[in-house]
């Protein structure tokens, strides 16, 4: 294939796939500023959906508990998944290994339908033999670090198979004790996987609609659950300024990571 | 790491271990369990399976749910149904997926950071509201319909939502970054001089993509597969909201049988199938995956 071809292919590729990726989401955030009530007509710039929604009281209890069982979710998974993924990349034979194999790399795929109920039965099986737990925000957390850790621990993982064991031997040769190994060397060496795994399980968890839905109670609504139920009645404009505020929350957490990484990066080369 | 003692390997190998015991295997016994057992009214909303009766334990288990299910032709199109929808899924994704990948793959320095970074992004956006996003342009009078009526080029509104356009739609467009992602990591791999070794022995440019970039990428293809093809079999949210009457999936009937039914039972049964469905893929997806580990 002649190059010059083979570049506009690639261009052609490029636009068509990310065109196809981002026009519904560039659209979305255009809607947010319709003054109109109707996608068909526009009727002006307008930010009176953003006011409609900071008086919507649903929406703001639902957005609160949906970022304390994340950020609660995100670092439980992040303890869990690192341990498993350590265990994955250093331990190459234990009895059961298989089957931790298997149950870690599950949950990145098995329908959600199946994960929220299977977790619910056991809840309830729970609740009625110990009467505990009841169901809302401690079930979703529970739920929500299960598949969160399975995440990190493949980062995790990842990042350890690139990482130079010489440098843990060396510092263990000049008499450091593990303990010091780990927390000098070891933990910062993978910091860039730690951080956005954190940040991958967070993500996860405030998106998850299906499988809070399961395990919940009546006391607990996550802001899937509230913008599911009214997004089923129809295309909402609140929902709309909803995910564009969404959207920018996300584009600055990445773009923190990002500076994280690069920063990290940079004080290795030094 | 290397001296670390017995207690040392118990924690760090034990903790995620019970974890994942308690709340990924041992949920799924319960379903099993829960499949065999007659729904009732109260709460739990099912039956023991063990019954004390008269001094000695009695086994309840009725295989009655698989045989509403095996009975009924409602499932078994629900499940052939999502099979076939994620199967066109997946064949779309790598249809769009591979040019984009390889793109991306072959760009250079910050420009494909940026191209990277680009096909991640929807990771961490909501899946909920991408899928939303596409009702507003598929609406009947929504804005796809209105710009091909003002370019001309259609005479009346064309049926674009809640069926199952919408729904191969939406699981493409959801599912696509899971495709693209182990593709590319393939192809950025891939050794160029192969390929020029290939063309300087005379091979045409389709000869060598079909000889040598293809099979040695199809790890990233079936990885990608399987990641877009098992998840998008049990999809609960696009069918539910881009789908119509005539597009059962099967996510969306085990939904409905336990929420708006309140059947757990069959609910579970409806589960236990799904997960048998789904062992051959799901096994070959961990080889693959633990494959990709060792390499």
């Amino acid at each position: 294939m002649p190059s010059r071809t083979a570049g506009w292919l690639g261009v052609g590729a490029l636009t068509l796939g990310f065109g196809f990726l981002y026009a519904p989401i560039v659209l979305l955030v255009l809607y947010s500023f319709n003054a109109s009530r109707l996608v068909t007509v526009w009727a002006g710039f307008s930010t009176r959906w953003y006011g409609a929604l900071f008086h919507d009281t649903a929406f703001g209890a639902a957005a609160l508990t949906s970022l304390e069982v994340a950020a609660m979710a995100a670092t439980l998974s992040l303890v869990l998944g690192t341990l498993a993924g350590f265990s994955m990349a250093r331990f190459h034979r234990f009895p059961g290994r298989l089957v931790f194999g298997f149950a870690l790399l599950a949950p990145l795929v098995v329908p959600e339908v199946i994960l929220g109920l299977s977790l619910l039965l056991l809840f309830v099986a729970c609740e009625s033999w110990f009467g505990w737990p009841s169901r809302g925000m401690l079930t979703i957390t529970v739920a929500h670090a299960t598949f969160g850790a399975c995440f990190v621990s493949v980062l995790v993982r990842a990042q350890l198979a690139g990482f130079d064991r010489a440098l843990e031997e060396a510092a263990l040769d000049l008499g450091a004790r593990p303990w010091t190994v780990l927390t000098r060397i070891t933990l910062p060496g993978i910091s860039p996987a730690l951080v956005s795994g954190w940040l991958l399980a967070f993500t996860l968890s405030l998106d998850d609609l299906v499988v809070a839905s399961f395990v919940t109670g009546p006391s607990a609504t996550t802001l899937p659950m509230a913008v599911f139920s009214s997004v089923r009645l129809g295309v909402s404009p609140e929902v709309n300024a909803l995910a564009t505020l969404f959207l920018c929350v996300v584009l600055l957490l990445v773009a923190f990571a990002g500076w994280l990484m690069a920063r990290t990066e940079r004080r290795r080369q030094i | 790491m290397i001296s670390l003692g017995w207690t040392g390997r118990l924690v760090l190998i034990g903790v995620p271990f019970l974890w994942l015991t308690l709340f990924f295997l041992l949920p799924l016994l319960i379903v099993v369990k829960i499949s065999l057992a007659e729904s009732t009214i109260g709460i739990p909303p099912y039956t023991p399976l063990l019954v004390n009766h008269e001094g000695g334990v009695e086994l309840h288990a009725t295989t009655a749910n698989f045989a509403l299910i095996a009975g009924d032709d409602l499932y078994l199109r629900a499940y052939l149904g999502s099979l076939g929808n994620a199967a066109v899924a997946t064949a779309l994704c790598l249809l769009i997926g591979y040019p984009v990948a390889y793109t991306v793959a072959r760009s250079q320095g910050a420009r494909r950071h940026l191209l990277l970074f680009l096909v991640m992004l929807p990771f961490w956006t909501s899946f909920l509201i991408r899928v939303y996003a596409w009702i507003a342009i598929l609406e009947p009078n929504g804005l796809l319909n209105q710009s091909l009526m003002a370019l001309g080029l259609i005479a009346a509104r064309l049926p674009l939502l809640n069926n199952q356009f919408s729904v191969e739609l939406g699981l493409v467009y959801s599912y696509l970054p899971f495709m693209i992602l182990p593709l590319y990591g393939s192809l950025s791999r891939l050794d160029r001089s192969l390929i020029e070794a290939a063309a300087d022995l005379g091979a045409r440019p389709l000869r060598a993509f079909l000889g040598v970039t293809l099979p040695l990428t199809l790890p990233g293809i079936v990885a990608g597969s399987l990641l877009v093809l098992i998840p998008a079999i049990g999809e609960f949210v696009i069918p539910d909201l881009l789908g119509g009457p005539d597009t059962q999936m099967i996510g969306k009937v085990l939904w409905d049988e336990f929420f708006n039914n309140r059947d757990w039972p069959v609910a579970a049964a409806v589960a236990v199938v799904l997960v048998m469905a789904l062992a051959v893929p799901l096994l070959a997806a961990q080889r693959f995956l633990e494959r990709g580990h060792a390499a």
